[in-house]
């Protein structure tokens, strides 16, 4: 009788237990839009690669306003010293967040919008969007900076020395009311740059694993935590149960 | 050596009776745990009461923690939970036990009444105790969507302006009675400031008296069981129910066991994927709140989302407002409506226990499409699942009192 209850309520809980992970996975994987890219935050000299990138790169216009200096050394295994060299603006303090110099007013009348603080765009986009969106600037009929991920955005491609120009190519597409639309293709190398496509989309995962890092700097902590957590768990687990079947001797 | 012992025994004793003569504490260990005799049967399902009382400590505890750091202000709110998050010495983890801990309190308050839903454990004697438990749970629904608009992101915002704009549709009052939720003519800081003081006092405390009402009505006429038999019908010389356990220690202790299977499920979530995919916390709620940019999906957190979809199939606001709140109202009548002459599923006939499944996956598909981008197929099928919601309460009626029930057991059986 006994084994037969602890049979069925352990392939209750183990049921409960795929039920969560399925799900889980099935979410994680997020529709499939965009190709996956495997982000490891673990991976401290992509993580410094991908520093580097963003400050010289996209922290002018962007703002990482939750982004401390002092932290990113931490969590990167940086000495002070290193990021004041590497990291830090002048007149900057090492306590001091990812601000940019320019104020909301000026960012409006240069670019007619203020670009917005980088520091959890990692977790309202995402690593797919954010590589796929990264990977996709073209360079339109009239030579202007447009994205099939994000279309007639304001920003240009700030990596095109490194990527080269590529064009892309529409096709026509009918719907399924007649209309024809025009979808993307594919796209088409108009000029090389520096890297090749391999070096390319390496560079843009590095700097893509630096963002979501930065969305969630405590990930890096709660990761290695969560392990002995678990383990903690298991064992105060096992040992609660063989307490309840001690104490239920009497009742059996 | 064993003097000192046995004295510190002694005077621990004397302590403890004085405190006892002037407070009933051993009368209310013996009322309520060691002398509250519980079924003997309670299997799997009946974890779920004392893992809901975890939660809602656990709430209130990492809740108070959260409020020393965070900032009820338009302009500070989101930068404040970026604070936690970063800078206040684990405050990531004290969110994700918040964050997390809501969504499982649905879980766990969901299993709970579905258990309850299965063994009949609303009916007479304890209409009561579904009574509370169901305001309770109106209680919790109204918490967690307090408690959504704080960290100020997107889905915060728009999620408040959604719901909150569902009183609109009352004829004639609904604009005047908007403005006075809102504290102003939209969602903004007012609302902010007014929402943070609800959800961390008024409401808690509306939670907390309940709870206690919620089991002095059940203490008061004793748990239901898996079989739906009363164990106070069968007792011995004493008078002590001969299929009864005490609470203290068969149930403490395997409760114990229930909680670290819980905290194990917790723990995982919380350490490796906090946003759940998007389910817990959602992906657009790490964008700023923004007055000028409306969202092209809004959607509520997976645990509202049966309502809502109820709320998008009826093409009327005023009537989808009216169909969605009397999809709850439904569940409060529930100890009257089922009249079958057995509570547990156990012994109802085939049709009823149809009817439940149904119900379950009518709820749990009315979940997916209010979380769905609601096209025109899905709401066809939100009409239908709707329609099954509904039909379960009418056809419960009926069937429970005319369908052929089998024998129920004198004892309780296992």
């Amino acid at each position: 009788m006994m084994s037969s209850i602890k049979i069925k309520i352990k392939s209750k809980i183990v049921f409960a237990a795929v039920l969560l992970l399925l799900s889980v996975s099935v979410l994680a994987a997020g529709g499939g839009k965009f190709k996956q890219v495997n982000i490891n935050v673990h991976d401290k000299s992509a993580l410094q690669r991908g520093a580097v990138l963003f400050v010289n790169n996209c922290l002018s216009c962007h703002s990482a306003a939750y982004m401390r200096y002092n932290r990113l050394g931490e969590d990167l295994g940086l000495s002070e010293d290193q990021v004041r060299e590497t990291f830090l603006p002048a007149n900057a303090k090492i306590g001091d967040t990812m601000t940019v110099s320019m104020t909301a007013d000026e960012a409006t009348a240069w670019f007619g919008n203020k670009a917005p603080d980088l520091s959890v765009v990692g977790r309202s986009k995402g690593a797919n969007w954010l590589n796929a969106y990264l990977t996709s600037f073209y360079q339109d009929e009239n030579g202007e900076w447009n994205n099939t991920v994000f279309p007639d955005l304001v920003m240009p491609h700030v990596f095109w020395e490194q990527q080269g120009v590529q064009k892309a190519i529409f096709k026509d597409e009918e719907d399924a009311h007649g209309y024809t639309h025009k979808v993307f293709s594919h796209f088409e190398t108009v000029s090389e740059g520096s890297q090749s496509a391999e070096e390319y989309q390496s560079t843009i995962h590095d700097l893509v694993t630096y963002l979501i890092y930065m969305g969630e700097p405590a990930r890096i902590q709660r990761e290695s935590m969560g392990i002995w957590v678990l383990l903690f768990l298991a064992m105060f687990t096992l040992v609660a149960y063989m307490l309840k079947v001690e104490y239920w001797k009497d009742i059996h | 050596m064993a003097k000192p012992a046995s004295n510190l025994k002694k005077h621990g004793l004397e302590l403890f009776n004085w405190f006892d003569k002037r407070l009933p504490i051993s009368d209310f260990w013996e009322a309520h745990l060691a002398g509250y005799y519980a079924p003997k049967n309670f299997n799997f399902w009946y974890f779920f009461g004392s893992l809901a009382m975890l939660i809602l400590v656990m709430q209130i505890v990492t809740g108070i923690f959260l409020t020393m750091h965070y900032k009820p202000s338009a302009e500070e709110a989101f930068a404040s939970v970026e604070y936690i998050m970063r800078d206040v010495q684990w405050g990531w983890l004290i969110r994700y036990m918040h964050t997390t801990g809501a969504s499982l309190f649905f879980v766990v308050i969901y299993l709970h009444m579905f258990r309850g839903l299965m063994y009949g454990s609303y009916r007479k004697p304890r209409e009561l105790v579904w009574i509370f438990g169901m305001l309770i749970y109106v209680l919790l629904m109204a918490e967690a969507f307090l408690g959504y608009i704080l960290p100020w992101g997107q889905m915060s915002y728009w999620g408040a302006q959604v719901i909150v704009s569902l009183f609109g549709a009352i004829p004639k009052f609904g604009g005047i009675l908007t403005e006075w939720i809102r504290g102003d003519f939209f969602i903004a800081d007012a609302t902010l400031n007014r929402f943070f003081a609800l959800h961390v006092i008024a409401v808690p405390l509306m939670l907390l008296m309940l709870v206690v009402l919620h089991l002095s009505a059940l203490h008061q006429v004793g748990s239901n069981n898996p079989d739906g038999i009363e164990i106070k019908d069968k007792k011995d010389a004493d008078g002590i129910p001969l299929d009864g356990i005490p609470f203290h220690p068969y149930y403490t202790v395997k409760d114990i066991f229930g909680v670290g299977v819980f905290l194990f499920i917790f723990a995982f979530i919380i350490f490796f994927s906090p946003e759940l995919g998007g389910l817990f916390l959602e992906h657009d709620n790490f964008v700023p709140a923004d007055p000028m940019v409306t969202p092209i999906h809004i959607k509520p957190v997976w645990y509202f989302t049966p309502y809502y979809a109820i709320l998008r199939a009826i093409p009327d606001k005023l009537a989808g407002v009216m169909v969605m709140f009397s999809a709850i109202v439904m569940l409060f009548l529930l100890p009257w409506l089922d009249r079958s002459p057995v509570k547990s599923i156990r012994y109802k006939g085939w049709i009823n226990k149809t009817l439940m499944i149904m119900f379950a996956v009518a709820f749990i598909r009315l979940g997916m499409l209010g979380m769905a981008e609601g096209t025109i197929a899905e709401t066809y099928e939100s009409r239908f699942w709707t329609f099954i919601y509904f039909a379960f309460f009418g056809l419960l009626w009926f069937f429970s009192k005319y369908e052929k029930t089998k024998p129920v057991p004198e004892r309780v059986t296992k």
